[in-house]
Parts: C-alpha cells; structure tokens; sequence
C-alpha cells in the first residue's frame, strides 16, 4: 500500500478527470486504433525474423484430418466410433487384471487377515468393522475400479494431447447453439466425462455467466468415472446375457454408449428447457481455435495419466469406500427391536423402489454412497447379500466376495433383480444427484445455494420420473 | 524419478546443471516470483511441468488451465518461484477467464515474466507480447513448440527477433526438455540484473493517442515516480477501466 499526501490525492483526481476529457477527444476509435497499431507493429517485427522455407508443411495434412473429423457427414460417425473403441478396449481390457486382483485381494488377503485377527483374538466386532466393513470395501474398489480407470484415462488423455477435443466441440458446436448454451460446453462435457468436478470448474471458460450456469447445471448428465463401472458391469451381466456369448460384448458395449448418448440427449434438452425459462438471453458467439495435431508422447502420456487421474481418483474412492464400508457394517449390526437398521431402511423404501422398477436396496445404496458414486455397486451387493440371506457363513454386512461377473450376477438375481432392475440401475445411475465432492464444486463456482440446489435436485426429480415411466410403461407391456 | 541422460547444455558450465533443484510445490521462502504468461494452447503448462519437475495436466485444447498453479525451482542458490496463469490472447479484453492472468502480470509484479509463444503463430501472438511488454521490464520469451515450426519450415532468426523486442528470446521444445536449460539460465540472469532489458514500445500509434498517452503518462510519473508502466496505466484510463482507476487510487500496483 501507498501513502498518499492531500496532494496526491488531489493530483490523482485530476489524473482521473484529465484521463475522461482526452478520453473524449480520442473519440471511439480508440480501441480499434490501438488493436491496429499492436498488429502494424507485429506484423513489422515478423517481417524481419521469420522466414518460410517453402510453402508445404504439416498446415496441409492438418487440414486434411479437419477436413473429414469436422465434416458433416462423417463428423458425428467417427466421434461414436472412437468412443466405442475406447470403451470396448476399457472393458475388454479390464476383465483379466480384475480377475487377477480380486483373487489377491479377496480370496487371498482377506481370508489371511480374518486369520490373524483371530490369532491374536480381536474381538468379533473390531474385526467385523474393519476387516469385513472397512477392508473388503476399498478391496473392491481397488480389485473392480483400478483396471478399467488405468485404461480409460490414459486413452482419453492421449485423443486429448492429439488435439481431438476442440474437434468434438466444433462438431457439437451447432447442437449446443440451438439448445441455446455456449459450443465451450462440449469441452466441459468431455471432462465431466472423467470427472464432473473437473467438469465444472473447466467451465470457467465460458464467459457469459449464463451459459456458463447452463454448462454446470447439466455437466452431471456427462457419465463420470465413478459410473462408467457400474454402467459397464450391470450392462455386461444384464443386457449381455440376453444373446448368445459371442455377440454379448457388443451388445453390452452398446447399452454403455446408448446410456452415454442418452446423458448427452437429456444435456442438450435441459440446456434448452434453462435457456428458454429461468435462464433466457443470446447466445455468445466465440472464437475456438483449432490447434494443430500433436503427436501424443505415448509413454509419457501413459506414465502421467496413470499417476495424476487415475491414482488420484483411486485414492479418492478409497478414502469414501473406506468409511462406507463401516457405515454399511454398522446399520447392518445395529438393532431397532427384532430388525437391522438396513433391514428396516430397506423395507421403509422398497415400496417406492418398486414404482420406479427399483428396489429399497439400490435406493438405501444410493443414500450411502452419495460421497462417491464408485460404492454404489458393492453398497448394493452388501446390502443384498444381507437381505436375501444368501451368505451362508459370513456374518451381517460383510461384502460378498466377488470372484466373477457371473457370481455378481447370481447375487442381484437372487435379490430379485429383472432386466428391468438393470435397466432402471443404469438409467438412475445416469440420472441422480452428484456426489459431494461435485456439489462443493459447484457451491465454491456459483457462489450460490439457490443454483447449486437446482443442480443437485434437479437430476434425481428426473430420475425418479424417468425410471418410474419406464417401470409402467415396461410392466403394461409384458 | 526419472532419471535422464544429461543434455549438451546441461554438462556446460556455462549452465552448471548442479545448480538446478526442481523443487515442485514447495514455494515457501522464495528469492523470485516468475510468472507464466501466453496464449491458449502454447505449452506454458508444459514448460511449467519442464521447469519445476511437475506434471500439472496439460492437453491440446485452449483454456486447458482456468486456475494459477505454483511450483518452484533451485537455481544457484536462489529459489525462483513459477506461477503458470490461463491463457489470453490479449490483456484488453474484460473476460474472466482472462482476468487471472491480467491482475497477476500488472499487481502481482513478478521479478521476471515468462512469455510463452507457438513459434509457428509468432504474429498472432505477438499481440499478447507487445502488450505485456508495455507492462513490465523484465521479461523472456519463451518461443516454444520449435519443433513444430521446424516441421512447418520455418526459419526464425531469433537475435533479430530479441533485438526488435528488447528481451532475450529462447527457443524451446518444452516436450522434449529443449531448451528448458537455457530459459532457466536467462530467468535467473534477468532475476539478478546480469541481463537488461529494453522492451519493444508500441510504436504504430495514431498520433492523438499517443500524444494524449504522453500527457497522462507524465502526471502518473509524479505521483508514483518509480513504476515502469505509466503508459500502459494512461492507456487503460483511456480505455475507462474501473479496476485501474480504482487501483490508481489505492496504489497497489506500486
């Protein structure tokens, strides 16, 4: 800070008003004079340094993938094909390193660890707590969450050093203007699809404060990585098994991105219902510059990607599992007269489950797991598991164990699951408030509770609408 | 860490390699504020990451990084301090998103100021150099992504070019750790004073304007006597920015 005397006061204010009379005099060209004359003098200095060998160069082949990733009619194919690749390769891939860590992990490690918990007596309920609560939640994760991640970031990231994604935004350029939103939100979509936290505070770009509410109310509709799991195992199980082995990857791989597609369908039509009612006015025009192809450093790529997102998201969903998974324990062993508090939530619950083709556990599931998205399928099983009763020999809110899809698939049908269980899970998974962690994003961005609310209510009002039509329309039907 | 075979530059004395401590977030008790200034998409977070050991996320998309990030680095001794601001295309606009990097370059004054250009738009970036020039008088540019302008045939004559700035002109693949050594060296060089700069003014200026800059420009001199961007604070008064005027009323830029 600076001291100022009486007279420099007085010398600023007249420095101010001097400022405002030679404002006047200059006239409105100013700006465009002063712009002009910053170009005349970059346009000279340019002239004296740089010179063009001849005129072929990469500009040429750049132009040349613009011309057919940004054209009309192979635009959009191309865009479904790569997410496809992507996910097959993510699916696909992630079956044999699952398998591998949930045999370590669950089959090995925890039987060991009851072992010596038991070696050196630690009372029923300790090891209860944390061997079976604590222990077999963040095991879980790690066995089914890790695989899939340390695949998908990384190709994300590489399409994303390629320079892929700017592309996207000018090929979704024009549906985001007829909904009324800004075309940046395409870039803000494809980050929420890694994380909706990210998502959101990406949104910043954007700058017109009313698109940018827009972008961050319906960044939830982008499929997180915590839900890309739960979407492709449900998928494999449910949608799957409905042809024979041979074609059932690809029709799961098509119920994933059918779900995808869906989310960014509800974006857009949201987007639109905002800027036609709550949040009218013009749309902004922008300038996107489309940078030129990058050839990724593969291993570099891989190297970070690993390390920075998908060890930070990991560590993120151990940190929730890792508690929900006592919570899960907990109101299972706590008794309110003859029943578990689970039991008595679940029961309370599975009326209303039942109107939207859920079910009171998906729902109980739902609440705990509102922390982090990545619980909710081991929240479910747990909880199923202690419903049904079918965990001959482990005691009350120990998660099952899970060596093979087929036995998760065992598990939920045992608990009453249909098709339209699957399909509803996925779409409710789609459509629900986000996670804590993004609703925080979204208070410290918007710096307010009225549309942070909106953000976080409106997605599972829809939700509940969306499932419950589908249940009638599904049950009428057959 | 990874461990790399040392470059050319990094064994020559003239750089003393030993000198150099990547020291990533740890930022306390620095010697020097270095900032990180360019246009969207030109690498500044790559060769943050490049000079710090950091691996702040970068990708090829404009308006990648909407928050300032920190790191720090060892150089002689000294602790430099980086801050990697958003990128913009001008310091004239009113967009928030370009904000951060305005308030920081003009209020946070920074001991030198990185500028980070695609070598291969050199004239669509210059907009954003000369105006930083006008603001401060210790910067560098960093003219990255050389490997991509040598791919496009490009020659840029790079003593001609610091000549008609008045900055020392590096340039660098930060990618590849090109030239990450000898921007170091010229950071610390500018830091200590080893280096004097004499930065390019605008020149094509109407004759009114520049007449009516002059006139302000002299006035601000004498109530803050020892800032180096007079003109560029008559400049934005011209312009009717609430934020300076208000500034010039607390002072805080000094």
């Amino acid at each position: 800070m600076f001291n100022h005397t009486l007279m420099d006061t007085k010398k600023i204010d007249h420095i101010i008003s001097l400022s405002n009379d030679l404002r006047w005099q200059i006239g409105d060209e100013f700006h465009d004079n002063l712009a002009e004359g910053i170009y005349a003098d970059a346009a000279e200095i340019v002239k004296d340094s740089v010179h063009k060998k001849d005129e072929k160069g990469t500009f040429r082949i750049d132009a040349k993938i613009d011309k057919i990733i940004t054209s009309r009619i192979w635009g959009f194919p191309l865009m479904f094909l790569i997410l496809a690749f992507v996910l097959w390769l993510t699916i696909v891939g992630a079956n044999y390193p699952s398998a591998m860590l949930s045999g370590l992990l669950l089959d090995t490690v925890h039987p060991a660890l009851k072992g010596f918990a038991a070696a050196i007596g630690m009372p029923w309920w300790l090891d209860g707590f944390l061997i079976d609560g604590v222990y077999l939640a963040v095991a879980w994760v790690i066995a089914v969450m890790l695989p899939p991640m340390a695949i998908f970031f990384p190709l994300f990231t590489l399409l994303e050093d390629f320079g892929y994604l700017p592309r996207v935004a000018f090929n979704l350029d024009h549906l985001f203007k007829l909904s009324g939103a800004h075309g940046k939100q395409a870039l803000t979509m494809s980050m929420g699809f890694g994380c909706n936290a990210a998502g959101i505070v990406a949104t910043r770009i954007i700058d017109s404060p009313r698109e940018r509410l827009i972008a961050i109310i319906t960044n939830n509709f982008s499929l997180c990585n915590g839900r890309w799991p739960t979407q492709i195992l449900i998928a494999t199980i449910f949608v799957g098994a409905l042809v024979p082995a041979s074609y059932s990857g690809v029709l799961s791989l098509a119920a994933v991105i059918a779900i995808a597609v869906l989310g960014m369908v509800f974006m857009f039509l949201v987007s639109w219902g905002l800027s036609k009612t709550v949040l009218k006015g013009e749309v902004s025009t922008f300038n996107l510059e489309l940078p030129p192809y990058r050839p990724p450093r593969f291993w570099k790529t891989i190297y970070t990607s690993i390390i920075d997102r998908t060890l930070i998201v990991l560590w993120r969903a151990i940190v929730f599992a890792a508690p929900a998974g006592a919570v899960i324990w907990l109101i299972s062993n706590i008794y309110l007269g003859d029943a578990s508090l689970a039991a008595w939530l679940i029961d309370s619950l599975d009326g209303f489950g039942f109107l939207l083709g859920l079910n009171g556990v998906i729902l109980v599931a739902y609440i705990v797991a509102i922390p982090a998205n990545e619980i909710v399928i081991p929240t479910i099983l747990m909880l199923t598991v202690l419903v049904t009763g079918i965990s001959a020999g482990e005691g009350a809110g120990v998660m099952f164990e899970l060596d093979s899809v087929s036995a998760t698939g065992d598990i939920l049908r045992a608990g009453g699951w249909t098709l339209l269980t699957a399909i509803n899970l996925m779409l409710f998974s789609l459509l629900h408030n986000p996670c804590s962690t993004t609703i925080y994003t979204i208070y410290k961005e918007t710096k307010s509770l009225k549309w942070t609310l909106v953000a976080s209510i409106l997605p599972v009002i829809m939700g509940f609408v969306v499932t419950f039509l589908v249940a009638q329309i599904w049950r009428l039907w057959s | 860490m990874e461990v790399k075979p040392k470059s050319a530059c990094e064994t020559c004395a003239q750089f003393n390699a030993d000198g150099l401590k990547k020291l990533g977030v740890n930022t306390t008790d620095f010697d020097y504020v270095v900032a990180l200034a360019g246009n969207p998409n030109t690498g500044k977070s790559t060769v943050f990451n490049a000079m710090t050991g950091l691996r702040q996320h970068t990708g090829n998309w404009p308006g990648k990084t909407v928050t300032r990030a920190e790191g720090a680095f060892e150089y002689n001794r000294q602790k430099f301090k980086l801050v990697d601001l958003p990128g913009t295309y001008s310091l004239l606009s009113t967009s928030e998103d370009e904000e951060v990097a305005r308030n920081f370059i003009l209020f946070g004054k920074p001991s030198v100021t990185v500028i980070v250009v695609d070598a291969s738009r050199l004239e669509r970036n210059l907009n954003l150099v000369l105006q930083i020039l006008e603001i401060t008088n210790n910067a560098v540019l960093c003219l990255n992504l050389m490997d991509e302008a040598e791919r496009n045939n490009l020659e840029i004559d790079t003593r001609t070019l610091a000549r008609d700035l008045g900055i020392p002109v590096v340039p660098t693949s930060a990618r590849y750790n090109r030239g990450i050594p000898e921007l170091i060296q010229t950071v610390s060089e500018l830091a200590n004073g080893k280096i004097v700069c004499k930065p390019h003014r605008i020149k094509n200026i109407p004759k009114n304007i520049e007449q009516a800059l002059e006139k302000l420009s002299a006035e601000i001199k004498q109530v803050y006597p020892d800032i180096p961007n007079s003109r560029w604070i008559a400049l934005r008064l011209l312009e009717g920015d609430k934020n300076i005027i208000e500034t010039l009323k607390t002072g805080e830029f000094v």
